[in-house]
């Protein structure tokens, strides 16, 4: 089995109300210094193959079709 | 004229885009179901609001990748009009029906008011009953409304006058970039809208503002 990490993250110049919600909520916690944040998500995939190469083609075409949406994200792949 | 409208789970507004429909048309609508690959012959197809498999992954990701929006492409693709609404309009975007994407309010806040909404095209299929720069009232109800797209998208939306509705000044309910309320694909047969104009069609509404788009698109006689 292979496994695999992708994470998606707001592209740059995309406003993320939520990252600044919870920078805000950082300040208010007491966490000074707190430049700014930027939310996303991650996603763990197992996948039955054994050829890690398809794997990572078959992970990225997912990402592509939908885990990300890619007008306003990025996502990047790690294979594990 | 005939209409279909898309069913699938989580819509919550369908009930009352079905009631609008038969109530300015006369006719009620036909119903497919998210699974159905084929849609009848019809002029008109509604994708309504509400939330789609839970808003999971992101708004409207899941329901566009359903059979049912392959049938829903095939016939937008041959000049078929097509209306999303609410949560339809981000299952329209998650398609690649309509370009650009809506992203979480700039509040933070689910936001459940009346707006007013200038009407930027009037020739439209959508609108035409509508008189340029008309100003209308309209509810929203949405979590997710703040429509974004890249600098290049979007001066290609201004230049081909694709932005039909916006909030009128000092409204915009949800932080979406140039006020955009709604907007129709590059051949004028896709009009994705985040506010509900079903909800505002008869007097029993309070008002009719929403009617008009109704007698439009479904070429009411006056």
């Amino acid at each position: 089995m292979i496994k695999a990490r992708v994470t998606v993250t707001l592209k740059n110049g995309v406003l993320d109300p939520q990252g600044k919600a919870i920078e805000g909520a950082l300040g208010s916690l007491g966490f000074s210094g707190v430049g700014s944040v930027r939310q996303g998500k991650v996603f763990d995939i197992e996948l039955d193959d054994a050829d890690k190469a398809k794997a990572k083609a078959d992970i990225e075409a997912m990402c592509e079709k939908l885990l990300a949406n890619t007008v306003i994200e990025d996502y990047s792949v790690e294979m594990m | 004229m005939k209409t279909a409208v898309v069913l699938l789970p989580g819509l919550n507004r369908d009930r009352d885009m079905i009631a609008a429909i038969e109530k300015v048309s006369g006719q009620p609508p036909l119903t497919v179901w998210q699974t159905d690959t084929e849609i009848p012959p019809v002029d008109l197809i509604v994708v309504p609001g509400g939330f789609s498999y839970g808003d999971y992954l992101r708004c409207g990701a899941i329901a566009a990748r359903m059979p049912v929006m392959r049938a829903v492409a095939y016939h937008a693709a041959r000049g078929v009009r097509v209306l999303g609404v609410c949560n339809g309009f981000q299952i329209l975007l998650e398609a690649g029906l309509l370009p650009g994407a809506l992203m979480r309010n700039a509040s933070l806040k689910f936001v459940c008011r009346e707006v007013k909404l200038e009407v930027a095209n009037a020739q439209t299929v959508f609108t035409n009953r509508y008189t340029e720069g008309q100003i209308i009232r309209c509810p929203v109800a949405h979590h997710d409304g703040n429509y974004f797209a890249d600098p290049e998208v979007l001066a290609r939306l201004e230049d081909n006058r694709q932005v039909v509705f916006r909030y009128a000044e000092g409204t915009n309910p949800n932080g979406s970039i140039n006020d955009i309320a709604g907007i129709v694909n590059e051949a004028g047969n896709v009009l994705g809208i985040m506010p509900h104009p079903e909800n505002l069609i008869e007097d029993a509404h309070g008002g009719s503002d929403g009617r008009a788009l109704f007698e439009s698109v479904l070429e009411i006689a006056a």
